[in-house]
This record gives C-alpha cells, structure tokens and sequence, in this order.
C-alpha cells in the first residue's frame, strides 16, 4: 500500500463521523430505555468467543459470516460475533438458567466477512431485544410491538410495512410430504425462491399424493394482503392440523397488530422461510420503500438454547443502527453552546464561582467550551451563541 | 421504490423474445426499442416503465431495488447468484442448455484438466460436485478457440444448436443445466409492490401458458 493510501478502508467497513455518530448514539440510549421501560435486562456478551458456541443453534448458518482466529492460550479456533442473538440465548440457557420469563436486550458492533446485502455494511451495529420462556400468541405480539414501537421511536420518515409468516406452515405439508432428507434439500431453495416453474419439475420426480403435490405447488403463491388467510385455509385443507393452526396463529397477530399499529401496512407470505433451519413460529420482518433489505427482523427459535443445557421457548428482533438512522429524521437535541471566559486575570473567588455555574449550567444539558492560548475570537464565536460575564458578584449568560 | 413498477430487460436475443412476450401480456413501450438508443423507455401502461441493460446486470439492479422485475436467464442467475431474488416465472424463451464441450474425441485424461468458461462459479461448483479438480481459465468470448489454440481441454458453454462447435471440429458433452430466461422480482419489492406485481406476473403467466397450448 502506497503511503497515500494509508486512509482507505477496506470494503464495507466505515467511521462514523459527526453529527451522524451523535444520532446513532442517541437513538441507541434512546431505544435501550425503551426496552428497560418494557421490562428488558442489558446484555453486554463477548466480542469474541469459541467458534462451536456461536455456530450452535440459531448460529448454524453463520459458519461463512464468521471471521476466525486462532486463540494463542488454548489453541482453539475463535470467532468474532457476526449475530448477537445465538449468544443471548446461551446466556439465557446456560449463565441465567431462568426457569421463567426472560427479557433480554443487547447493542453492539457485529463483524461479517462479506456484507449480507449489496452495499451493506460489514460491522452492522445491531441491537434487539429477545424474550425468553413463552411460547404462543403473548409473546410474538409482544416482540413484533416492540420491533415497531423500536421503528416509530427512530422516526422513520418513510411507510413501513410489516411482512409476516409462519414456518409451521411449510413444515406441515412437507411432514405430510414424507421427503426424504435429500428430497427436502433439493425443495427448500426452490421453494425460497418462489420458483413455481422449477418446483413442478422436480416435484414431478417425486411420488406425492395428488393433494399434497397441490399444496406445494400453490405455496409459494400464498402471499399478499390479508385475503391471503382465507386462500389458504382453502388450498392448504387437506394439510396436517398444525398447518391450520400456523395460519390461525397468524391471523391473530395480524388483527392484534392492526389495532395497535394502523399505519403500519401488513404483507403475509406462507412460503416465508427465511432462517428456516432454526426458525420454529411466526418470523417477522419490518420494509420500507426507502431500503432494499429488512428495517428490522426476527422470529421465533424455540429449544434453541438445548444444546447449551436448557430448552427454551424464545422469540426476538434485532436491526442495525446505522441504517435505522440512516432513515430517521431524528434531529440532534438543540443545545445552546456557551464560550467561557478566559481564566487568565481572573481571582481565585472568580474562578471558584464560576467552575460551580459551569457545572450548573452543563447539569442542564448546555454545553461550555473553554478559549483555548491563540485560538481566534471568531472561530469560538461561530460555534457558540451566549458567553458568561462577571457581573454583581456572579457569573450571567449573556448573548455573543 | 415508488409507486412505478420498473422491468429491467436483458439486452440482445432475450430481449427481441421478451418483448412479443410483453406484447401478449399487454405490456408495449412507447417507440421501438430495438431501433432505439434509449435505455429507459415508457410503456402503454403509465405506471410500469422498461429498461434495457446488459443480462448480466439485471440481478444487481433488481437485488439493490433499483428496478423491481427482472428477465434474466438462468445462466446468468446461476452464475452471479439470485440471493435475495424471487424467481417465480419460467418465460420458456430462450431455451438452450449449459454444457461442457471438447474437440471431437478428446477424452479428459488423468492429468488436471483446464477448462476454459465465462461461467466460473458454476464450472467450478459442477467439476467439484463431480469430484474431479480442474482449472479453469475465465474467457469472455469464443470459447471454442480455447481447445482449438491448445489455451484448453475443454470448454463450458451454452450450446443451443450446436452449430459453432460443429464448425470447430467440436462436440458437447454433458449437459450442466438447462436454461431458459425467467422473470425475477425483488424480495422487498415482491412485498412492498404486491398489489402492481401480481397482475403483471399473472398476465405473463398466462402469455407463456398460451404459447405453449399453441406449440
């Protein structure tokens, strides 16, 4: 690298300058006391860890996000997060082993190796909430509110629109399907992809039952607005009972979601299967026009947390800062900046009253720069509006 | 992402298929596209705009949202990926197959085999699957000079009637896949643009279903 270079950073990894740092961190406090007010714990887990643990359970598809290295005490391979969730939830399998309800909340910088989204970033600053030990209709309305409630608090400036499905609901009709593992396999992109076409080919290399042979091939056409629920219970009802249930679970969501978010659009896909290899209820997304890829998303991975002692019902979310912001018509508090005297000639009295009125005055929110040796009067006076004056024994604010 | 439905359509022989195919589906643009040096064009319809761009670009354009549908072919989709793409139409234009071809005879010995593509991720992924290494050298054009001027031992390529290889003294050999252009929607635009994608998506449906009655 040539000595002019030194400044390039790698491909999607960015500084954060002002003022845009200032609102990431102010949404963040923001939002952290939105989820204490609801009840949720901060978690702080580790930048680092042994590879096997972030790659069990909701992190199996992480393995290529993952940067590696080795650990130089032990030997064994480390990674360096790429998704806070599989660690909350062996926090919340293995160090709480909580026998009720857990709330948890996190923030912090993930590293991926490739951006998971053209023109993402590599270090997302993620934050989420993850609600641990119920099952059912309580908890997922209890997330997806907060996802949302996490989206108006950022003061997205754009509609949003919520995407709901139910990997039930798959799950069903594949369990009916008796697959073979390999079969499956061969299923599970096609059927990602909505390829309708490709999955009536290879479908016809199958030997299916006419009805459930049906069902998969209207699947992936099962998506829209709300009329969505009542095609399904009509196409999907020769499906296993679990699949009626899914569609059932998701309608009451959806009603719930209404009442309480009405400007929030709604968009459900029953062929949804984003995560599906740990994914196990409702998954939920949150979309904008504005942006390509998911505001904030999540769903549900019950007994993720087995394979680190303890089987847990879990639901949770979890979006980036960085791009919330980006979206966000959050507006820096407005501050007035105070220029402070120079302390040269000024008696000891002088000085003592005034550090106690700058600690008064920055008690209020105000911020109080200090004239440095040889710095212009005028470079200060653009970036303040009042300056304290010595008058009747005390310091008073006076307009620049 | 607005109200307008954007189609990105893949220059050159998808593109003089596509179009009588949009036709049947009632979708028209405004002047002559194949005389044209435009490359967004107005439609008959006042909310669903084309633009015409290279193939291989049509997956970025419509992974990013900067158009919500996307004819493409497979190739293309296979070789740049399709993440976070919707592929639910088959066009069945197009059709051509994905194969690797050698110069009449010549038989891949035990020696590691070069083999010369424009396709690299699904050359490498094909002969990997197959347990048989090779190395492969990226051309972007006239594959079949590659075996011919000794730079390869064989070539992946698509082969439609199989005259150029013919004309080189080649043959194809095995088939890697079968292509043919498909429509591609966008994740986000599919659940944004529901209500403008569907009916678009169900008239080409149905123009590629009556094409094939008529075959």
């Amino acid at each position: 690298m040539k000595q002019t270079d030194h400044w390039l950073l790698p491909d999607g990894i960015e500084e954060i300058l002002p003022p845009t740092a200032g609102h990431i961190e102010q949404l963040r406090r923001k939002l952290l006391n939105v989820y204490y007010s609801w009840g949720y714990e901060l978690v702080m887990p580790p930048l680092i860890e042994y590879l096997e643990s972030l790659l069990t359970g909701t992190g199996n598809d992480l393995d290529l996000e993952t940067f590696k290295v080795i650990d130089q005490v032990s030997g064994r391979l480390m990674g360096i997060r790429s998704d806070i969730t599989p660690q909350v939830a062996r926090i919340d399998a293995h160090s709480l082993n909580n026998h009720s309800i857990a709330r948890l909340c996190y923030s912090n910088t993930v590293l991926h190796t490739t951006a998971t989204h053209p023109l993402g970033s590599r270090t997302p600053l993620q934050i989420g909430a993850e609600l641990f030990g119920h099952s059912g209709f309580a908890s997922d309305f209890e997330v997806i509110c907060l996802m949302l409630e996490s989206i108006q608090q950022a003061a997205v400036k754009h509609p949003i629109t919520l995407d709901m499905g139910h990997v039930v609901i798959y799950q069903g009709i594949i369990e009916a399907a008796q697959l073979e593992p390999m079969q499956a396999q061969e299923l599970l992109p096609l059927m990602q992809a909505k390829a309708v076409t490709d999955i009536a080919e290879l479908l016809k290399r199958f030997d299916l039952e006419p009805s459930v042979r049906d069902m998969l091939l209207t699947l992936p056409q099962l998506h829209g607005g709300i009329d969505v629920f009542a095609r399904a219970r009509q196409d999907l009802a020769a499906a296993p009972t679990k699949v009626a249930a899914g569609i059932n679970a998701l309608e009451k969501l959806a009603q719930a979601l209404a009442i309480r978010f009405p400007t929030v659009k709604q968009y459900f896909d029953l062929a949804e299967l984003r995560g599906y290899q740990y994914h196990t209820g409702v998954v939920f997304a949150a979309l904008t026009p504005a942006f390509s890829q998911p505001l904030g998303k999540g769903g549900r991975y019950d007994n993720i947390g087995q394979v680190f002692g303890c089987a847990r019902p879990a639901t949770g979310f979890s979006a980036d800062l960085k791009v919330l912001v980006k979206l966000s018509e959050l507006e820096t508090e407005s501050t007035c900046w105070i220029q402070l005297p120079d302390l040269k000639g000024l008696t000891t009295e002088q000085q003592q009253i005034l550090w106690q009125r700058e600690a008064e005055l920055r008690g209020t929110g105000a911020r109080l720069i200090a004239y440095m040796p040889g710095q212009s009067e005028s470079s200060l006076q653009q970036q303040c509006d009042q300056k304290l004056v010595w008058c009747d024994a005390g310091w008073h604010l006076a307009p620049l | 992402m607005t109200t307008t439905l954007t189609i990105a359509l893949s220059k050159g022989r998808i593109l003089k298929e596509t179009l009588p195919l949009l036709a049947d589906a009632d979708i028209r643009p405004s002047v002559d596209i194949t005389n044209s040096r435009k490359l967004l064009f107005e439609t008959n319809h006042p909310h669903i705009q084309l633009l015409v761009i290279r193939a291989t670009d049509v997956p970025t354009y419509v992974a990013h949202g900067a158009a919500d549908i996307g004819v493409a072919g497979k190739d293309v989709l296979l070789e740049h990926g399709s993440a976070g793409l919707y592929e639910p139409l088959d066009l069945n234009i197009c059709r051509c197959r994905l194969m690797t071809c050698a110069m009449v005879g010549a038989r891949l010995g035990n020696q590691r085999p070069r083999v010369a593509t424009k396709f690299v991720n699904i050359t490498r992924r094909y002969f990997s699957k197959q347990s048989r290494q090779v190395d492969i050298i990226k051309l972007y054009g006239a594959m079949e000079l590659a075996p011919i001027m000794g730079l390869a031992d064989q070539i992946v390529d698509i082969v439609d009637t199989g005259n150029t290889l013919r004309a080189n003294g080649m043959e194809p050999l095995e088939t890697i896949a079968n292509i043919s252009a498909r429509m591609v929607v966008g994740g986000t635009a599919m659940k944004l643009k529901h209500a403008r994608i569907q009916p678009v998506m169900d008239s080409l449906t149905a123009a590629v279903s009556q094409r094939q009655h008529n075959n």
